[in-house]
This record gives structure tokens, C-alpha cells and sequence, in this order.
């Protein structure tokens, strides 16, 4: 249907217009965890004594999703080069990769949220645990988005149908890996 | 008027997959489409629904301000719960359920795509989705005035404590409620908003260049950036809001390490840009407006356009003007005071480019164009006490006033009422196909004007005389219950009263125009613009044959024309049209 509008094939500006929109849905998120991070931030300045909190996260377990994000985003990267030259099912296969990775990492932080709320570490015990579980849960359900419409467009690719949107998800799941790289920094390696 | 060209086009040429003889089923057409001017008049009539209830709050409060504890006529007695109630959604619903809908989503959804010569929106079932979700957001709110407890009543600021405890508000859901309406409503003006930004950047006919691009779709796309750019911090901050109502947490809690100062530092980092937000559109519209019906080119196309991104970006540096009194520091006060300041400069440059676009003009005084200058009159008078409370001193005596008040009804009245009532009766023909009825429109528009001075002009006085801007009752503080003050709260009530009831006349003229009025020609005002070029009201996919575009949108008046007009489409003599876009 929306196929049939002039509108959505011109690029007036000198970008197409989906890969245009993508940015314009970054810049729009960019505030979002802004907002929360710099609340986080003022916040931290005048509690010296949550470093104590911060201290009880396990930076191990940080540094390994940091890894498996940057993996995940390195296929995502890979299935764009595949899908440039047209290789349809190549590309599925390395954004299922990407998929997986996400998966993983969500595994992982449902492992760590367990564990912080057997130890009665939840958000009303705290204003830090409220940040911890607000930032890092509105980042999972960003994770979680991205595995759906990474599968979905995988599963479009397979059939070598709409290979553009495999560059588009990749933009969106590598803004998702800088989020993180965000949180990680300031919540698990700032002391 | 001379017609054009365009109108011999027609609507049954053989441009294929736009049938306009393809009958839809009713609900298709009118809840389901994805045509972004059925879209338009959806954010249209849904926003003048939500003005008719926040207008019917203001009557009632104001009644009770003058004439307090008396049962108000078509309501009864009100209560100290109910009168926070209304307040709060007053302002909640002018702002996000009136001016935002019917300034950004519903001009915005109509002008953009036609003036820059595109048959829709790029997505346009986000556009879809995003009405709907705003929408549901109005239904919520709605729906929040009759849970038990009743409706919100902490203010539309909803600052905390009083926002996060139902131990202080006493709406344990409508607190709730009121936060999840806001927040959907800024999830589907985000969908808008991008949808409106990559329209106006890519979807351009061939030929636009950005200096061809008009002010009313420049504004509203800035608005849009500026929208986009702010509303982050306060969904995360409705999120933390929502958690602290219902969930335990202690964001803005200071017994447990939280900050209530914070929400304000979240809510006004949106808030102050919200008002450009909603400004700049209405300046759009003027710029439209005022050269058209002055028959001259807008004076300073580019002043124009650079003061507005001028704002744009200074508006984000303001926002902590709104908490002097909030137990900031007052270095950084100081700061703020002057960013609040020099603010004004770039309006101010604004105001002088309309003025000059007036001067040594042919003015036609329209409709349209009455509203148009009156906007700048009335916005004038905001703009000026809004120095007095921008020093952070003077501020301290003035805040929570009804200066305060006065004051930014005297941008907001403008902004939202006039820069609406300018753009619906300017564009009525297009929309509709049917001139409103002049006659009617002047009347609705003096009763209007004079009724707005009649309220606000009194409540400078009394707030510089200190009446506070949180009393249900003024009989509770006998210091404030003289004459002289009586009298002018009563003036000002009584004047609410009269511009609520001169409203049934512009409902009246709009619901009978739509039908009965006068049919419109396509291009009645003889202007330039792209909208203008297709038929009244345009098919769907607007034009028989795509547009080029070979000038800009203010080329009145032209000293080696005849005609006094020079549509941005026609091409320059001596030259073919190109093969347009499209065509099959």
C-alpha cells in the first residue's frame, strides 16, 4: 500500500527516506536514556555513599554482555556486507547470529537482576537500585525489540525479500550496543 | 481571482491508483485511513472536542474565583477537590490535548505533504498509528476524571511530593492516569514528529531547494526537531513518576536519597522548549497568512527562518527560569536570567519581520488576517511582562501570582486560540471546499478579542496586588476580599463566561459552512503556496500531476508581473513544463 506513494521514494534530502527515519528514531532515544543517565549522574554526585552499590555489581559479568553486544553488533555489521551483494540467505543467517547474541545477553541480565533481587536489592530498597533497574530494564526492552525485528527481517531476507531494512536494523542494533557501553561505564566501572 | 491552470486537471484524469470515484466503506474513510488529510481533520476535531472541555473548566474555576462558593451555573457547588481537578486538567488538556494536536498534529499533517508538493506523508500507517495512539491517550485522560477519588489535581506540572503520593493527592488512580495519558500522548507526537521531519526532508517536489521550502512547513518541522530533542527526559521521567506512585521506588523521594527538584529540572527541560514547541507553528501561520492578504513578500524570508532556529536552540537553555524560587542556586539563577532575556531578542526579530512584511502594504482585512494581526498584538503584550519575570528578582515578588498567569495566557491565548482560529479559517476552503461565513467570523472574532482583554488585562492587577494563583476561595483570606479586587476577578469571570458562549458562533459557522457555505475556488486567495494548486478539497494523493517547483513562496506584488501573484509551480516563461513526476 504505502509502495504506491510517491512520497516514500523520493530523497530530496540525498538519503533514503527509511534509512533517514532510522536516524530520526535514534535521535529521538538519544534523549530518552539521556534523561535518565543524566538524573543518574546528579544524582551519584551528591551520594558518595552509593559507590558501595555500584561496588556490588560483578563487572566480570558486564564486560562479558559488553563483549557479546559488540559480537552481536559485528554480525549485524557482516549480514549488511552480505545483503549488499545480494546474498539473501547469508544475511538471514548472520542476523539470526545477531538475534542469538541478544538473546544471550538478556539471559545473562536476567541471571543478574535474580540475583540482585534474592538479595532484597530491588528498586524500593534504594534510589541506585531504582536507577540500576530502570536504565538497564528500559535497555533489555530495547534488546528485546531489536531481537524481534532482527528475526523478522531475517526471515524476509531468507527469501531475498527487502534486503535494505537488513542495513536499517543493523543501525538500530548498534545505537542499542552504545546505549550499553553507557550504562556499563556508568554503572559498573565508575566507582 | 484569477484560477489557473491546475483547475483544468481536474480530478478524473487517468492517474491510476488514485481512484477517486472508489467508494470506501465509512469506516475506512473516516477512522481507518491512512490519507493524511482525513488524518488532519481527525487531530482537528479531536483537539476542538478536548478545547471545548478545558474551555468549559476555565468557566467554571473562573466562576468560582469571582462569585466563590456559590453553585456555578451549569455545574453546582465546587469543591476544593474538584476546583484542583480542574485547574490542573485545564491546563494539561490546553497544552497537550488542544494546541499540540491542532497546531503541530493537525496542521502539520495537512499543510506539510501539500505544500511541498507530495501525494502523503512517507509512512503513513505511522501517521495513522500515531493518531490512534494519541487517541487512546485522550481517552485515558478522560477516562481518569471519574476513577474513584476523581481526577488529578496536583497541577499540570504535577510536581512532586504532591504528585508521587496518593497521601498527599488523594487520586491514588488519577495521578496514575494522568501520567500514562501524557506519556502515550508524547510516544504518538514522536511517531508524528518523525514522520513530519523525513516528509519535509525527502519528500520535497523536484525543484524545492530549502529557501524554497514555506515558513509554515519550516516551523513546524523545527518544532518538531525541538520536540523531538526535549520530550526525551520527561518519558523517562514520567516512567520514574509512574514507578514512584505505584511501585515503591523513591526517585523523587528526599526521605530515601531521592530529589523532588529534579522532576522540575525533567518536566521544564520539556516544558519551557514546548512552548516554542507550539509557538513556532503559529508563527508559520502567520507568515503564510500576512503576506498573502498584505500582497508582499514576507520581509526577510531568511531573518525569518534563523531567528526561529535561533529560538529553537536557546529555548533549550531556559528552562530553570520556571524554579527560581525552587532553591536553585542563584549563580545559577543568574545564568538562566540572562539566556530568558536574551530569548527575546530572536522573538523580537520575528515580530519586527511581520511588521515590516505589513508596512506600505494593501492590507485585506479577512478573517484570517484579523486573527493573524492579532496575534501579533496580543503576543506582544506577553512577550513584554515575560521580561519582568525572566529577571530571577522581580520573579520572586511576581511567581505563583496571577501576573504569572496573565502573563503566559498572553502567549498561550495567542498561540493556541489565535494562531488556531488564524490557520482554520485561512485554510477552511481548502479542507473543506467551502468559504465560512465572513460576517460570522468578524463578529466571533471581536467578541473574542475584547473578551480575552476583558479577562487577563484585570489579572495583571490582581496579581501584582498578590492574589495567588493556588486559592480555591479567596472568602479564606479576608485581606484579599476587597472592592477593588472583587470587582476585577468578577470583570475577568464574567468576561470567561462571554467568549465561552461566543464560541457556539465559530461552531455554528464551522458545521454550517461545511456543507451550506459558499463552494471555494481553488486558489481563492490568489497565494503561491503548492496547497493551493490542487483542487478544494484535494483528491486523494492531492495532485492530478506532481508539482515542480521553480521559486519561492512569497513572490507577491512582483514588479514585471501583471497578475500580483507568482505560484511556485508555474513555470518561468519561455520554458516547458518538464515531464512531471509520476505522470503514466
Amino acid at each position: 500500500m504505502s509502495g504506491q506513494i510517491i512520497a516514500t521514494g523520493r530523497s530530496a534530502a540525498g538519503m533514503p527516506t527509511g534509512k533517514l527515519a532510522v536516524w530520526m528514531v535514534i535521535a529521538s532515544e538519544i534523549p530518552i536514556f539521556g534523561g535518565i543517565l543524566a538524573s543518574y549522574l546528579m544524582h551519584r554526585i551528591g551520594h558518595p555513599d552509593w559507590a558501595q552499590m555500584t561496588a556490588g555489581l560483578n563487572v566480570w559479568i558486564g564486560t562479558f554482555n559488553t563483549a557479546l553486544l559488540v559480537t552481536s553488533s559485528l554480525f549485524a555489521m557482516l549480514a549488511h556486507a552480505a545483503a549488499e551483494r545480494g546474498n539473501g540467505p547469508l544475511a538471514a543467517a548472520r542476523l539470526r547470529l545477531a538475534a542469538y547474541g541478544g538473546l544471550v545477553f538478556l539471559c545473562i541480565k536476567a541471571y543478574e537482576w535474580y540475583t540482585k533481587i534474592s538479595h532484597d536489592h530491588v528498586p524500593q530498597t534504594g534510589t541506585f537500585y531504582g536507577y540500576y533497574f530502570s536504565a538497564t530494564g528500559l535497555h533489555a526492552i530495547h534488546i528485546l525489540a531489536g531481537v524481534a525485528i532482527l528475526l523478522a527481517i531475517a526471515a524476509q531476507a531468507e527469501k531475498g525479500k527487502h534486503l535494505g531494512r537488513v542495513e536499517l536494523i543493523g543501525i538500530y542494533w548498534h545505537f542499542v550496543d552504545v546505549v550499553w557501553f553507557f550504562l556499563f561505564h556508568i554503572f559498573y566501572i565508575i566507582r | 481571482m484569477a484560477s489557473h491552470s491546475i483547475a483544468a486537471h481536474g480530478h478524473s484524469d487517468s492517474h491510476g491508483h488514485h481512484d477517486a470515484h472508489h467508494e470506501e466503506h465509512w469506516f475506512l474513510k473516516y477512522c481507518w485511513s491512512t490519507d493524511h488529510k482525513m488524518i488532519a481533520k481527525q487531530y482537528l476535531i479531536t483537539g476542538l472536542f478536548m478545547a471545548l472541555i478545558g474551555g468549559f473548566f476555565a468557566y467554571v474555576f473562573r466562576w468560582q474565583l469571582a462569585f466563590p462558593n456559590q453553585p456555578v451555573p451549569f455545574f453546582g457547588v465546587v469543591t476544593p477537590a474538584s476546583y484542583n481537578m480542574m485547574i490542573t486538567q485545564h491546563g494539561t488538556i490546553m497544552i497537550f490535548f488542544v494546541a499540540m494536536p491542532v497546531l503541530l498534529a493537525a496542521f502539520g499533517n495537512y499543510l506539510i505533504p501539500l505544500m511541498v508538493g507530495a501525494d502523503d506523508m512517507v509512512f503513513p500507517r505511522l501517521n495513522r498509528a500515531s493518531y490512534q495512539v494519541f487517541l487512546i491517550s485522550s481517552i485515558i485522560l478522560i477516562w481518569s476524571f471519574f476513577v474513584p477519588g476523581g481526577g488529578f489535581g496536583g497541577a499540570w506540572t504535577a510536581y512532586p511530593p504532591l504528585s508521587a503520593g496518593s497521601q498527599f493527592n488523594l487520586t491514588p488512580s488519577g495521578s496514575t492516569l494522568w501520567v500514562v495519558a501524557v506519556a502515550v500522548e508524547f510516544v504518538a507526537f514522536l511517531m508524528g514528529g518523525i514522520n513530519f521531519i523525513v516528509t519535509a526532508m525527502n519528500a520535497r517536489a523536484p525543484g524545492m531547494k530549502f529557501e524554497d521550502v514555506p515558513m509554515a512547513v519550516w516551523m513546524i518541522v523545527i518544532a518538531s526537531v525541538m520536540f523531538m530533542m526535549s520530550v526525551g527526559p520527561l518519558i523517562a521521567g514520567s516512567v520514574m513518576l509512574i514507578m514512584d506512585q505505584n511501585f515503591g521506588t523513591h526517585f523523587f523521594d528526599p526521605r530515601t536519597g531521592g530529589d523532588p527538584v529534579l522532576w522540575q529540572h525533567l518536566f521544564w527541560f520539556f516544558g519551557h522548549p514546548e512552548v516554542y514547541v507550539v509557538l513556532l507553528p503559529a508563527l508559520g501561520f502567520l507568515a503564510e497568512i500576512l503576506p498573502v492578504f498584505s500582497r508582499k513578500k514576507l520581509f526577510g524570508y531568511r531573518t525569518l527562518l534563523y531567528s526561529s532556529i535561533g529560538t529553537a536552540c536557546l529555548s533549550f537553555f531556559v528552562w530553570a527560569h520556571h524554579q527560581f524560587i525552587s532553591g536553585i542556586d542563584p549563580r545559577m539563577a543568574n545564568v538562566f536570567a540572562a539566556t530568558t532575556v536574551l530569548i527575546s531578542i530572536p522573538i523580537a526579530e520575528i515580530m519586527f519581520v511581520f511588521i515590516a512584511t505589513l508596512y506600505r502594504s494593501s492590507i485585506q482585512f479577512t478573517v484570517p488576517m484579523l486573527w493573524a494581526l492579532s496575534f501579533v498584538a496580543e503576543f506582544l503584550v506577553g512577550g513584554v511582562t515575560g521580561i519582568f519575570l525572566g529577571a530571577s528578582g522581580a520573579d520572586i515578588h511576581f511567581h505563583d501570582t496571577y501576573f504569572v498567569l496573565a502573563h503566559f495566557h498572553y502567549t498561550f491565548f495567542p498561540i493556541a486560540i489565535i494562531g488556531s482560529f488564524a490557520g482554520l479559517t485561512y485554510w477552511f476552503p481548502k479542507m473543506f471546499g467551502r468559504h465560512l461565513n465572513e460576517g460570522l467570523g468578524k463578529l466571533h472574532f471581536w467578541i473574542t478579542i475584547i473578551s480575552f482583554n476583558f479577562i487577563w488585562m484585570p489579572l495583571f492587577f490582581t496579581g501584582i496586588m498578590g492574589d495567588h494563583r493556588r486559592i480555591y476561595s479567596f472568602t479564606n483570606f479576608p485581606d484579599l476580599m476587597t472592592p477593588d479586587r472583587i470587582l476585577l476577578r468578577e470583570i475577568s469571570s464574567v468576561a470567561t463566561a462571554i467568549m465561552g458562549v461566543a464560541q457556539i458562533l465559530f461552531f455554528a459557522n464551522f458545521f454550517w459552512s461545511m456543507y451550506k457555505g459558499r463552494k471555494a475556488e481553488d486558489n481563492p486567495y490568489g497565494a503561491n503556496t503548492l496547497e493551493w494548486r490542487c483542487p478544494s478539497p484535494p483528491p486523494h494523493g492531492n495532485f492530478a500531476v506532481m508539482p515542480t517547483v521553480y521559486r519561492g513562496p512569497y513572490e507577491y506584488s512582483h514588479p514585471d508581473r501583471e497578475s500580483d501573484f507568482w505560484p511556485q509551480d508555474e513555470p518561468p516563461a519561455g520554458q516547458g513544463s518538464v515531464q512531471p513526476e509520476g505522470a503514466h
